[in-house]
């Protein structure tokens, strides 16, 4: 009955949709079809429960009053731990899912925070050049000349208390500086496009052209990037934390079971190394497969 | 339901183009001595010095002229979509309807574009969103400007579609631009431009990156929406084949001015201008196989350096002294003709 109700002509439509694709189907299509996307949402689903219900993974914290035991530190990997025991002597492994959260949220805070930023002031700079350009431009490059790991170290080195916010703020402040340049080249690239012109001459506002055909059109090296960049971050907060001014203790993080496994490690106690290591690893390469993938497929240029 | 989209009543209940005191006894377009400048490195280039023409719904005003003779900057300013800086309009007019676009503030302006003039342009690949389906890039206007919902943005994209002759458009709309043959691609172009149902639009070489027969079909079907619809066109071309099927009248360019504008039959029978002459001596012709083509002889002049008195006077057959020194005026000619050169007479009747 509600076919009869529909009328004609919004039934021929609908026929022709099925029989054709949309946009966000062929990004489906396009990613079905590649292991690789496969592996790399398995992964980066695993470890974002674990970020977020560690519980999951492993059902002990090991900050729980008993948690861990002082006699089983360092204990090598058995059958029934196969991770082995820290130095303080919690299990290796919840150390690790029970870490993932400080280390990936923070990573994804600051992925978001640099990504928004880099994509706002790279596209004002880029689209609207001239005086906007300059300033920005000028910005980034005092920026620019400031090394990341040395000047989130003294910053950090201020902060009385060091969390997950701190952390965020330091980060991006530091790290909006790339995708900025990397959206204004961008930008410029694509503001030039006839395209630009065509919507011009169609009555589009300067915000409908930026915020449909330059960003869409510029975007995909800045999703590549900041993906890359999510890993880095992961990396970054295990650096400073091994260097003693990131995470504290009793927080749990990857970069702190590895700044407690380097010194142990040469004396026979490799698990304490290898494990968070491989933690950090996989999931950095799990973060940036998945940003590759995705970057192919939303590019319709590529199909 | 279907109603809605056929444009019409949203335009009129919200667009700023109401504050604007349309003249409907006024030509459609008209262009006054319109100046446009460019500040490049080599120092200030005179791309477009002192055109005037004007057009009436229905009729088609073909731009003659090589590249760089100032056919697509014109085109441009008449649209409000020049790069400035480096151009500038350094004076004139252009009257749509006796409201004076040039005067208008960029947000009013915004909605005299597609809404009553719109472009096609050269290169459609180029000109359509590669990463937008092209059903959205039909529709987005008649959302944006007559606030129609999705569902109807897209029939009347479909509408369009088939409008311009694309098969199986229902299916087609979902397509990309990238997936349509180049002459499909220049259809989608033109049915862009008419998405808003524009009194006058603007063909800057519509065929020029199209082969030879998927030319005249476009072709064909632009001159035949024209006819259908009324609509003024302003066909920039260097093809003179092109502008002697549709064009009722002609307006020759050369070097940021225009040197000849008269009606098509006139000009093709006798030029008055030695660069229209020249233009179409220079046509091949099947009736003249074994015989070498004639060429104009020298290059066009530097826009930023053109040479006194008349600018083609340093590759004119007729040229005498003083044309090197006196600039020619646009003269009268009987018949309603027009021409910028000293000795119009004399070419006239060779």
């Amino acid at each position: 009955m509600t076919e009869t109700m529909s009328g004609q002509s919004a039934g021929a439509l609908e026929e022709g949709e099925g029989v054709n694709r949309s946009l966000w189907g062929d990004v489906r299509y396009e990613l079905a079809r590649k292991p690789l996307f496969w592996v790399s949402l398995v992964l980066v689903l695993v470890i974002l429960t674990m970020a977020f219900f560690p519980q999951l993974w492993a059902s002990e914290s090991p900050n729980a009053r008993g948690a861990c035991d002082l006699s089983n530190a360092r204990g090598k990997p058995t059958w029934d731990h196969p991770f082995g025991y820290t130095a303080s002597g919690c299990d290796m492994w919840a150390s690790l899912v029970w870490g993932t959260g400080k280390s990936v949220i923070l990573a994804i805070l600051v992925t978001a925070g640099t990504t928004v930023l880099g994509v706002l002031l790279g596209t004002a700079a880029g689209y609207y050049a001239g005086t906007t350009d300059t300033i920005i431009s000028r910005i980034t490059d005092i920026f620019f000349g400031l090394p990341f790991i040395l000047g989130a170290l003294v910053f950090l080195a201020l902060f009385p208390e060091r969390n997950v916010y701190t952390l965020t703020l330091v980060f991006v402040v530091f790290g909006w500086t790339s995708l900025t340049r990397v959206m204004r080249g961008s930008v410029i690239a694509t503001k030039q496009k006839d395209y630009i012109d065509a919507a011009r001459a169609l009555g589009a506002s300067n915000m409908f052209i930026i915020r449909k055909h330059v960003i869409a059109n510029s975007i995909a090296p800045v999703i590549v990037l900041a993906t890359i960049a999510l890993g880095t971050y992961i990396s970054a907060e295990a650096t400073l934390t091994f260097l003693g001014v990131g995470y504290q203790r009793p927080a749990a993080s990857w970069g702190l079971l590895v700044a407690e496994g380097q010194t142990l490690a040469l004396a026979g106690f490799w698990h304490l190394l290898v494990y968070p290591c491989a933690f950090i690893v996989i999931t950095v390469l799990a973060f940036i497969l998945l940003g590759d993938v995705l970057r192919d497929a939303l590019d319709p240029r590529n199909r | 339901m279907t109603d809605t989209l056929s444009s019409g009543e949203h335009r009129a209940t919200q667009s700023p183009l109401d504050t604007l005191a349309f003249d409907e006894s006024a030509a459609l377009l008209e262009v006054r001595d319109l100046h446009v400048e460019f500040h490049t490195r080599d120092g200030l280039a005179h791309a477009v010095n002192g055109v005037s023409f004007s057009l009436e719904a229905g009729e088609t005003l073909g731009i003659l002229g090589e590249s760089g003779c100032g056919k697509s900057v014109t085109a441009q300013a008449i649209m409000g979509i020049l790069d400035s800086p480096p151009a500038r309009i350094a004076g004139g007019e252009v009257r749509y309807r006796g409201v004076d676009l040039l005067s208008l503030d960029e947000g009013v302006r915004r909605h005299v574009r597609a809404n009553r003039i719109a472009m096609i342009f050269q290169d459609a690949l180029s000109a359509l969103n590669p990463v937008f389906t092209v059903g959205w890039q039909l529709g987005e206007p008649a959302r944006k400007h007559s606030g129609a919902s999705r569902g109807d943005a897209k029939r009347r994209a479909v509408e369009l579609l088939d409008m311009v002759g694309i098969p199986a458009a229902k299916q087609r709309v979902n397509d990309f631009p990238h997936q349509f043959s180049g002459g499909m691609r220049q259809r989608v172009m033109i049915a862009m431009a008419l998405a808003l149902e524009p009194d006058v639009i603007i063909a800057d070489e519509p065929t020029t990156a199209l082969d030879v027969t998927v030319q005249a079909q476009v072709m064909d079907l632009l001159a035949g929406l024209q006819k259908e619809m009324q609509l003024g066109l302003v066909l920039i071309t260097h093809d003179m084949g092109v502008v002697a099927d549709v064009a009722d009248k002609i307006c020759v360019m050369y070097a940021g001015g225009a040197v000849e504008q008269a009606d098509v039959y006139d000009i093709y029978e006798k030029p008055a201008h030695p660069y229209t002459k020249a233009l179409l001596e220079s046509i091949p012709r099947v009736d003249q196989k074994g015989q070498r083509l004639t060429a104009i002889k020298g290059l066009p002049p530097l826009l930023t350096d053109p040479p006194s008195g008349c600018s083609f006077n340093p590759r004119c057959h007729y040229a005498r002294d003083h044309c090197a020194h006196d600039e020619p005026p646009l003269h009268d000619l009987p018949g309603g003709r027009k021409s910028a050169c000293h000795y119009w007479e004399e070419v006239l009747g060779s």
